[in-house]
């Protein structure tokens, strides 16, 4: 059985304490991969004061579930957590945390790998950067499409 | 009655994010939903109708074949952007 953690939340979380849980959690699996993803304070038009993440809260989880689902469909894992914030959120600060526990390494890698692709172009987040030249709405990357494209089957 | 959602950039650039509307006769599917939403509403024509825009129906990923039912809440929005 896999121990699955999906969570959307606006205050911060802690990597050493999710960590600690997956770890407790899963005896059996000799790795852990982490993905942290952070709030960079600059974009291809300068400074960022500030991003606001905005999500449909009926959707997100649900989506998140089945990614969680699909993953396990691909490899045997020991657990999946997935968190991830919305609301106001400045430089620097956590925004997702992508952990999956697995036997060894190669499976760990490519589920978080494959998680963090999915959840990018599937659950349903939007950014908003805040700078001195106003609110903007992020754009989708096609990166971030062709990052997913490669897990079709 | 359906419950039509907007979110992020789509909402903004239509000034609200949610309206009830009953369901119309002789639409059944997610296309002819859409089509009858720009016709009834022309302000939100070329901003829901776009190819990019997504559209989920009962918080699922939908198609314009998607079937449309009374009591579906319906929600467009744009390319998805977070983690």
């Amino acid at each position: 059985m896999t121990h699955v953690r999906i969570q959307v939340q606006t205050g911060d979380f802690d990597l050493a304490q999710e960590y600690q849980r997956v770890r407790e959690q899963n005896p059996r699996c000799g790795a852990i991969v982490s993905f942290t993803g952070l709030v960079r304070d600059f974009n291809a038009d300068g400074a960022i004061q500030s991003i606001f993440l905005e999500h449909y809260p009926a959707m997100t989880e649900k989506v998140l579930q089945k990614l969680a689902e699909r993953a396990q469909e691909r490899w045997p894992l020991g657990g999946i957590t997935i968190l991830h914030r919305v609301g106001l959120l400045h430089g620097s600060e956590q925004i997702v945390l992508v952990l999956v526990a697995a036997q060894h390494r190669a499976e760990a890698f490519a589920a978080a790998e494959f998680l963090m692709d999915f959840l990018k172009t599937e659950a349903p987040f939007w950014k908003r950067e805040d700078s001195a030249q106003g609110q903007h709405w992020v754009d989708a990357k096609a990166t971030d499409q062709r990052a997913r494209e490669r897990w079709k089957p | 009655m359906i419950n039509v959602v907007f979110f992020a950039r789509i909402r903004d650039q239509l000034g609200i994010d949610q309206i009830h509307i009953p369901l119309p006769d002789g639409v059944n599917s997610l296309l002819q939903f859409t089509a009858y939403l720009t016709a009834t509403h022309p302000s939100f024509a070329g901003i829901i109708d776009q190819p990019t825009v997504l559209v989920a129906v009962n918080q699922e990923f939908a198609q314009p074949q998607t079937p449309v039912e009374d009591g579906d809440e319906i929600a467009y929005f744009p390319p998805v952007t977070g983690g």
